[in-house]
């Protein structure tokens, strides 16, 4: 066993639970549905240009994608190193959500991800989250527990999944090292005490790294999303089962790019190819289940349509959105477009957000996955008036 | 926050559990004094783990397999494997849970002051029942009582090898040498009286020679452990005196002549080791290292040493004469923590108890510091040059990412953080515990701040 695979092992004495093979064979219920929450607030507007925009190369300045490779229409493209996806485009097995948010208006990270997985209307001492309340309602899965249907691919149960319906968990034994984004900000911590800040950056270059500069690395060993496909791949195949699960949640972080962000190429770049690479090791580890599927990727908020001072974007509003899966009646934008003129941004600074997620939540647990609408009002989304569910997301068999 | 709730918390316990910073804001010494005056019944959590005699008598019967059936991991084996890892898992329950942090502080450093290592095989199931049946009693009372408490323990007296210590003109020796073919010559091992002058009491300047040594070491032959297959087999694993390995006559140590008698011969040269003015000094540097500075002030150590001399080794007495060293009250983050500090101070932030025997163990000896084996009798070293390398520094950071991920999201780091470190948490700290991009970075953030790490 070499060091950082017992670091991490011993870190808590094993933390990973194999996931139980549940023999269920009877009950064929075919729906499935993969959540993945990118933590730390994806830029949307990198993930999704709007090239088309007439403000959009003059307001983005460096951070422009102005001759964008893979054209979604004549608006928006997607990033050039989500090439997966853009195939998944191709094949209309890919929605684009952009301008949209939570009902969530501030700017930190925790709360904005607590609203976006409580799926209330405000943010009072969340305890449970809309995809655990949701489990209740899914006909489909009558006859079998909601934790032989839901699964966690994370060592804690996330909030969306968290509540009374119990729920199953797996991570994998080896986590990944700590990431160059956590031990950037650690190094920034360190900064101004010599004690600590010359000790990490011995360890640092003893551990082969600092050389190369943590900013510019990019699918290293300590990328955040180094370990993703794996994850992704155990997901797929947990939800390909005929007993297995039908519902699981993933999380990602290291979207919080205040820093050396990059455009085409650079530290968004990479991570948006590992994530891509990610979603579509999912899709091939899914197998035929694929076409059941229906694929969701979120984050909390989207960050300012302008370039700070260090070359990266601050926490912002409004951000995009990815549905993908067989099931899913793709080949489409759907945007309210708000503009980027500074009338047109929220508070002046960050893209208005024009479609609450709330609705794209409701779409597709109605269709997809058969919640009631008096289910999905009242209990998984209270008080979200306003955000009717968008249908047509799922394509009818 | 009061600066001496934050440091009584941090510095003199064991890290502050949430509330407890506002639970002794009104009287943070106050607290601190209380946990030191008088005896306690040993606490639950300990008292129901096997005694030193189960101990001894389950290491033999290991023993036993392995000879008899060349079992290397056999039953015994194992259940001093289990044994250890429950008694790891029991002192840290107590240690995350205690409302007496400062008292359990100072049963851990008298541990180490009398540190016998659990990597010897035979000490594994042992180590942790000295400071259960030799420490914890003996904290309200005399220096001396624990002194002779200590030495006299079968944990002590067989890791330091007295059991196999004879006098050469004892029976024992004397029998020995008359018999044919006999070429092994019965004689003394000093390790047991070494280590007494030199850690336990007098220092390593404590002004004793090698002729002070070996007649002392001559002095505690006899005092053993009876054997798991002796005279007396309920006796198996308690201390016995062996008048037959003991060396006969007077002994003169440190210029004081001490009559022949017996058992009470070393107890005699202990007590008068408890009283000299050099242990009280090498005392007291040790406490003011511990809690005070790696360099601890001269002052601090002088005003110890001399409430021990002046109180007759009162430890309640020397314990409060601690808190009340100004030195001790200067600025919150004097000490960079050990692992074991930044384990333990970790759990109490977040009140959480590791659930089984093995995860409470994996941490410690991830970073460097497995509970009971300082693999010396001098104990685990308490400054920071030893701790606070660029390697141990990643580990504690990949290990703070670790507990991030596993507890981050289910608690506030900037609320957590606040309750247990105060106003010594910098605006730096909290600024980037805000700015974390998820609850498991900003615990991670938390944990590796340089505040965190220190105490």
């Amino acid at each position: 066993m070499n060091r950082r695979t017992f670091v991490i092992s011993s870190a808590f004495g094993g933390l990973a639970t194999l996931l139980p093979r549940i023999p269920f064979a009877s009950t064929k219920t075919d729906a499935r549905f993969v959540l993945v929450i990118l933590r730390g607030a994806l830029d949307g507007l990198a993930a999704v240009p709007a090239y088309g925009d007439g403000n959009y190369a003059s307001k983005r300045g460096a951070l422009a994608i102005t001759t964008p490779t893979q054209k979604l229409d004549g608006m928006f493209a997607l990033h050039p190193s989500m090439t997966h996806l853009y195939q998944r485009y191709r094949e209309k097995e890919l929605i684009v959500f952009h301008a949209v948010a939570s009902p969530y208006r501030e700017r930190s990270h925790f709360d904005g991800q607590d609203l976006l997985e409580s799926g209330t209307a405000e943010l009072k001492g969340a305890r449970d989250g809309w995809l655990n309340r949701a489990l209740a309602g899914m006909p489909a899965n009558k006859g079998r527990t909601t934790d032989q249907i839901a699964v966690a691919l994370a060592q804690n149960i996330p909030l969306v999944l968290r509540g009374d319906a119990a729920v199953n968990s797996w991570a994998p034994s080896r986590l990944p090292d700590t990431d160059a984004d956590t031990l950037q900000r650690i190094a920034d911590l360190y900064s101004t005490d010599e004690y600590f800040a010359t000790r990490l950056q011995s360890a640092l270059a003893a551990d082969g790294i600092a050389g190369e500069g943590m900013a510019a690395m990019g699918g290293g060993k300590r990328d955040p999303l180094n370990g993703f496909s794996a994850v992704t791949s155990a997901a797929g195949k947990f939800l390909a089962a005929a007993d297995g699960p039908r519902v699981a949640v993933i999380e990602v972080g290291g979207w919080d790019t205040h820093a050396n962000q990059g455009a085409e190429q650079g530290q968004l770049a990479n991570r948006l190819r590992s994530l891509d690479q990610g979603l579509e090791t999912l899709r091939t580890s899914l197998g035929a289940a694929w076409t059941e599927t229906a694929m969701l990727v979120v984050t909390e908020f989207g960050r300012t349509v302008a370039v700070n001072g260090t070359r990266g974007t601050d926490h912002g509003t409004a951000t995009c959105a990815f549905l993908s899966g067989g099931a899913i009646a793709g080949g489409r934008v759907i945007a309210d477009w708000p503009g980027l003129r500074n009338g047109d941004l929220y508070q002046q600074r960050d893209l208005k957000p024009t479609l609450d997620l709330r609705s794209v939540f409701k779409g597709v647990l109605g269709a997809h996955l058969g919640v009631s609408d008096s289910m999905l009002e009242t209990k998984v989304f209270p008080n979200s008036v306003g955000a009717d569910a968008l249908d047509s997301l799922i394509r009818r068999s | 926050m009061t600066l001496s709730a934050i440091i009584a918390a941090n510095r003199f316990g064991l890290g502050a559990r949430p509330g407890e910073l506002t639970d002794i804001a009104d009287d943070a010494k106050g607290w601190l004094i209380r946990q030191v005056e008088g005896t306690r019944p040993v606490p639950q959590e300990v008292a129901a783990l096997p005694s030193s005699a189960t101990a001894f008598q389950t290491f033999a019967k290991a023993l036993r397999e392995r000879r008899q059936q060349g079992e290397k991991d056999g039953k015994g084996r194992q259940q001093i494997g289990a044994m250890y890892r429950d008694q790891v898992a029991a002192r840290y329950r107590l240690a995350i849970r205690t409302e007496e942090p400062f008292r359990e502080r100072l049963v851990h450093f008298w541990t180490n002051h009398f540190a016998v290592s659990a990597d010897k095989a035979q000490v594994v199931g042992l180590a942790a029942t000295l400071e259960n049946e030799a420490i914890r009693p003996n904290l309200g009372g005399r220096f001396v009582d624990l002194l002779l408490a200590v030495e006299a323990h079968p944990a002590m007296i067989l890791y330091l090898d007295n059991q196999a210590s004879i006098g050469p003109n004892s029976p024992l020796a004397q029998r020995a040498a008359r018999r044919a073919n006999s070429d092994r010559k019965l004689d003394i091992n000093e390790n047991l009286a070494r280590e007494i002058l030199e850690l336990h009491t007098l220092g390593v300047n404590g002004g004793y020679s090698q002729t002070d040594v070996t007649t002392f070491a001559r002095a505690l032959t006899g005092w053993s452990v009876a054997a798991a297959r002796g005279k007396e087999p309920e006796q198996a694993g308690q201390f016995q005196f062996r008048q037959m390995a003991h060396e006969p006559g007077s002994k003169t140590i440190l210029g004081k002549r001490y009559s022949e008698d017996g058992l009470a011969q070393p107890r005699a040269v202990l007590k008068d080791l408890a009283d000299h003015p050099a242990t009280a000094k090498h005392l007291a540097t040790k406490l003011a290292r511990h809690f005070i500075a790696d360099e601890p002030p001269e002052s601090a150590v002088s005003r110890l040493a001399k409430v021990f001399r002046d109180t007759g080794g009162d430890l309640p007495a020397l314990h409060r004469a601690l808190v009340e060293c100004p030195e001790a009250w200067a600025r919150p983050t004097a000490k960079f923590k050990t692992p074991h500090d930044f384990v333990v101070s970790t759990f109490r932030m977040l009140d959480f108890v590791p659930p089984v025997p093995e995860q409470m163990l994996a941490p410690f000896q991830l970073l460097g510091q497995r509970p009971y084996t300082p693999g010396s009798p001098a104990g685990w070293p308490d400054t920071a040059s030893q701790w606070d390398g660029p390697d141990a520094l990643l580990k504690r950071i990949e290990w703070a990412s670790a507990v991030g991920k596993r507890m981050g999201s289910k608690v506030q780091p900037l609320d957590v953080g606040a309750a247990s470190l105060g106003s010594a948490l910098a605006e730096r700290t909290r600024v980037a515990i805000s700015r974390a991009e998820s609850g498991a970075q900003g615990m991670a953030l938390l944990l590796a701040s340089p505040e965190f790490q220190r105490r």
